[in-house]
Formats: C-alpha cells, structure tokens, sequence
C-alpha cells in the first residue's frame, strides 16, 4: 500500500496502460463502487428507523398534559413539565459557565497563546473532548460531596457535569471561527493605535460573532440530551423544581430512562411517556441545529 | 492597563481547563481510594476491588471493540461515498446527514436499541447460533429477547459511525488531486485511484479516528445500560442472555442506589474507564498532531 503511490510515478504504469481495461479490472471497480455505495446506505438505515420509530411511538404519547403537569402523586398519568423545566434549567446554567470560560479560552489560544503551552492546551482541550459522560457526572458527584456530604443532588451538580463536557466543544468551534477572521482586520486596527483588548472586543469578536452564536448553539444541542451524568447528579423527582441550588431536578432524558426502567402498573402508558420524551428531545436538538445553521447564514460577515 | 486585564482573563479561562482535567482526576482518586484500600468483605458483593472492576473493564473493551469493528469500515466506506462516489451537488447534504447521527442523544440511541433493533435481531441470531454455533462469539443459546452483547455493539457502533467518518472525510476530501488525476490519466478506474491515492493518503487518519471512536464507544453509557442484560459473566459469547456489564453501564444501574463504600467502588471503576479512555484518545490525538506537522 505504502509504496503505491510513489509507484504511480516510476514503475507500473504499463500495467495500467494495459491493453485497454481487462474485465477483471472493470468488474472490481463495478463490485467495490458498488459495495462502498452500499455501506453508506446501510449506515443510513439506522438514521431513518430511528427518527421514523421516535415519532411513530412518541406522538401517542405528546398531550397538552405532558407538557404542562408534572407527575407528583399520580400513578400512570401525569405530564413531563417538570422535566423540561428541569431540561432547560440545567442547560441554561451550564451554559452560564461553559460559554464564557470556552470562548476568552478560545480567544486566548487564538489570540494570545504562543509556543509549548498552546500546543499543550490544544491537546488537553481535545483530550478533553474525550472524558466520557457518567466520569464527568461522577467528577461533579465528587466535588459537591466534599462540600456538601454524600448523596448530595443537585440541579447545579448536573450542570457542572454538563459544563466539563460543553467547554471543549465551545472552544473547538469558537477557535475555528477565530481562526478565520482575517489578519488585516487585526492589522488595520492596530495601525489606527487600537489597543489589543479593543481590536479584540470591537473588531474580531463582532466579525466572528455568528459563527461563534452558531457554535454554541452546536455545543447546547450536543449537551441538553445527555443522560448519565445527570443519572448521578441531579436525582430522580416527580414533581417540579426551579432552583437548581436546591433539591432534587429532573430532566427530559433521565425522566425518559426511568419512564423506561421503572414503568409502574401502567406499562404502556410510561413507555408512551418515554418515547414523548425521547421526541421531545430529538426536537429541540434538530431545532437547535437548524437554527444554527440558519442564523449563520443569516447573519455571517462577508469576508473577502 | 485593561489590556492586561483582558489578557489575563483570557489566559486564567485557558487555565481553568489544565485545572479541571487536574481537577478530575484528582476528585475521582480521593473519592476512590477508599475502595482500593478496602478489604473484600467491606466491598459490594464481597469481591476485592481487582476482582469486581475486573469482569466489568472485560465488558467494556468487549463492547468497544465490537463496535469498532462494525463501524470502522462502514464509516470509510461512508467517507469514500461522500468524498468520492457520489455527485459532488449532493455530497454536502448527504454529510450532512452523516453528521445527524452524531446529534441524536444516547438515551434515545437505548430505546431504539431494546425496541427496535434488539427484537428484529432475535432472528439473525438464531441463524448465527445454528450456523456460526462452532464459533465462540455465536455458542449460544441464543437470547429470545434481543438484550445481548451483538446488539448493544451495533448500537455502539452505529453512535461512533459519524466521529469515524467525519475523521476520515477530512483526511479523504484532502488527498492530493494531482495524485487522483495521474492515476485518472494512466487508465486507473475509480476503485484503482481510491486504493492506490486516497486510502494510502488517509490511513493514518483512518486510525487515529478508529481510535475516537473506540474511545467514545468506551465511555459511552445509556445505551449499553438500556440494552444490555447483565450477569457478570465473563464469555465472548456475544448472543446470550448472560453478558458483562460495562464500566459506565454499571455505575449507571448501581449509582443511585447505591451509598457509603459502595459509591467509592463506582467512582473508583470510573477512575479506570477515565484511564483507559484517556490513553486511547491521547494515541489518537498524538497521531493526528504528528501528521498535521508532516
């Protein structure tokens, strides 16, 4: 394989150039295009029966109810408000905490870093990127335990987990749209005796600003249906709460999985519930995505 | 003045990640030492901590690799697809696409799984158990309600298809194209210009995005909780109803019942799926940056 390449330049050519193109040599490139044709079909496969399966179950599920009442002291009934209370409660506040401390360090490796300690936080952010969920869900169990004593949940706890999963990702997009904004700009700011905080905030920042409004829209969908972490921090409740410094809060993804795991004498009717859930979900997080894209196209600076 | 300020916010948030990796290892060590040091009898199910962690890390490399090893060639083949295959107007969408399946939440990934998936493979493992029986992966019997460790690999396999995929699109979409149009020019086919240009060009690439994605497939938690039926059992078995528990599968089913030493014997098992998961991802990373200085 290695030497296939150089080969091309000095060796087979005459293979190639073979008396016209044998059948044996037409056939596998038949077969190989067609089986590589194949494999992304069969990939897509599970993408279409999974979306098709989420709504068939879950519309039978979605009812005004699911959205306005929560499930305190019913059995078998009862809504999900709670959960998505609990859903954008969480999120929000991790996204209080990952939104800032993402994109200054964003701006820093873009803009300030330089030598051996940009290189080594680059690769920490993508190390970063890999901490798996329910490590980062038990790192945020642990902190708070220290301070607050075991079997502490919290909806902060679960925002904290989600935090260490959200910052790399806000970095990550926010460096690429750093990146991109040309020098001159820089360069033309700094000529007219612009400070480098100034030329930062007024003229870097406000260009990249829909790619980075983009990126983190990216990076909240990719954390408002995370499970385990919030499986070990943020406790399991049936009734609605609104501070996240104080008891327990459910989520849309955690309320899907116990409507799963613990369906009660109504099996039916919880499963429902959970497949609504899991829908809901899907939906914010394509809405997310789309909006993403929509508002970078909208609103994204020419630059030439 | 303020730009000083300013500079120094910017470095102290650059900080703050060296600090929170420090930060999780550390919590994670404090919080599991206890149950490396505990006696057996104090630990759940009377096992020294070796020997509980260790059937559950079996699990979980089992179920990794398993998905690696189905979704690794389906996600070149997908990259080859949009990069090379396809008409290029439709290509932008159709990794678009790809990319969907990246989006979707593992929670769902689960009930998909145990729903959908698991029931319609009842079937094709009876088939596997008949015919493949000889093999060890296929002893059987097989399970009659889908929860095996085949099935929660697929899933797996189909959550890190995108991260391999978009790894290898990259490195693909960038294989020189004086390379393609000289095979083009010497009477190549199609399938000779990808064999002998890009694959060659992306391979490194190949691997270290197998490397991601094995790393995700490590940690990656509710959809193996949801699926899989655990015993505890060692085997390679893959279609039976007794399989291993994963490392995150297990802290999900037992953490919020769990308390006192127990809890520390999960923080401790998530202290070894951070280590394994870390050396994984930092081969892959250290592959990439090496090629990106070539």
């Amino acid at each position: 394989m290695e030497s296939s390449v150089q080969t091309l330049g000095h060796g087979e050519p005459s293979r190639l150039l073979a008396s016209g193109l044998g059948w044996r040599r037409r056939a596998v490139n038949v077969v190989m295009t067609t089986l590589i044709a194949a494999a992304f079909v069969l990939a897509m496969i599970p993408l279409f029966s999974l979306v098709f399966e989420v709504a068939k179950r879950g519309i039978p599920g979605l009812s005004l109810e699911f959205f306005t009442e929560d499930a305190r002291g019913v059995v078998g009934g009862g809504g999900a408000s709670h959960a998505i209370m609990g859903t954008l409660i969480i999120t929000a506040v991790a996204s209080v905490i990952s939104i800032p401390i993402g994109i200054m360090a964003a701006i820093y490796l873009n803009e300030y870093g330089t030598g051996r300690l940009r290189r080594a936080l680059t690769f920490f952010v993508d190390v970063m990127t890999g901490i798996p969920s329910i490590v980062a869900g038990l790192f945020a169990y642990a902190l708070f335990e220290i301070f607050f004593g075991p079997g502490i949940r919290l909806g902060v706890t679960g925002s904290v987990a989600l935090s260490l999963l959200m910052i790399p990702i806000v970095i990550r997009s926010a460096e690429e749209v750093l990146k991109i904004v040309p020098d001159h700009l820089r360069e033309a700011s700094y000529a007219l005796g612009t400070p480098k905080w100034k030329t930062i905030t007024k003229i870097v920042l406000p260009t990249a600003f829909a790619g980075l409004v983009t990126g983190v829209m990216i990076a909240i969908a990719r954390i408002v249906g995370e499970t385990a972490p919030l499986l070990v921090t943020t406790g399991v409740v049936d009734s609605m709460n609104t501070d996240p410094f104080d008891g327990r809060m459910q989520n849309l993804a955690v309320y899907a999985y116990n409507e799963y795991r613990s369906p009660g004498v109504m099996k039916q009717a919880a499963y429902d519930k959970a497949w609504a859930a899991a829908l809901t979900l899907i939906a914010i997080v394509m809405i997310l995505n789309v909006a993403a894209r929509l508002v970078y196209r909208r609103y994204k600076t020419e630059i030439r | 003045m303020a730009d000083r300020l300013f500079s120094r916010t910017a470095a102290l948030a650059a900080v703050t990640i060296l600090v929170l990796l420090a930060g999780v290892a550390a919590f994670l060590v404090s919080e599991g030492l206890p149950a490396l040091t505990a006696s057996a009898s104090e630990l759940p199910e009377g096992k020294s901590f070796v020997d509980y962690a260790a059937p559950l890390a079996f699990g979980t490399v089992l179920a990794a690799t398993l998905a690696a090893l189905v979704a690794v060639p389906l996600a070149v083949a997908a990259a080859l697809f949009i990069t090379h295959v396809a008409p290029p107007r439709i290509a932008l969408t159709l990794g678009y696409l790809v990319d969907l399946l990246a989006a979707i939440p593992s929670i769902v990934y689960g009930l998909w799984g145990i729903f959908v998936l698991g029931p319609r493979m009842v079937p094709a493992m009876k088939w596997l158990e008949t015919k493949l029986g000889f093999l060890p992966f296929f002893d059987g019997p097989a399970s009659v309600t889908g929860r095996t460790m085949l099935v929660a690999g697929l899933v797996l396999a189909v959550m890190i298809l995108p991260i391999v995929s978009a790894v290898a699109r990259e490195a693909f979409a960038q294989s020189p194209r004086r390379l393609q149009e000289g095979a083009q020019a010497l009477g190549a086919t199609r399938w000779e210009t990808i064999r002998m240009t890009v694959l060659p060009f992306g391979r490194s690439s190949v691997i270290s995005g197998a490397m991601l994605g094995l790393g995700r497939a490590l940690g990656e938690t509710m959809a193996v909780t949801i699926i899989l039926s655990v015993s505890g059992a060692v085997t390679f078995n893959l279609i039976g109803q007794a399989n291993p528990s994963t490392i995150a599968a297990n802290i999900a089913l037992d953490f919020p019942e769990s308390s006192g030493l127990a809890i520390n014997a999960l923080i401790a098992t998530g202290l070894v799926l951070f280590a394994i998961t870390l050396v994984t991802n930092m081969g892959a990373r250290a592959i990439i940056s090496r090629q990106e200085r070539v």
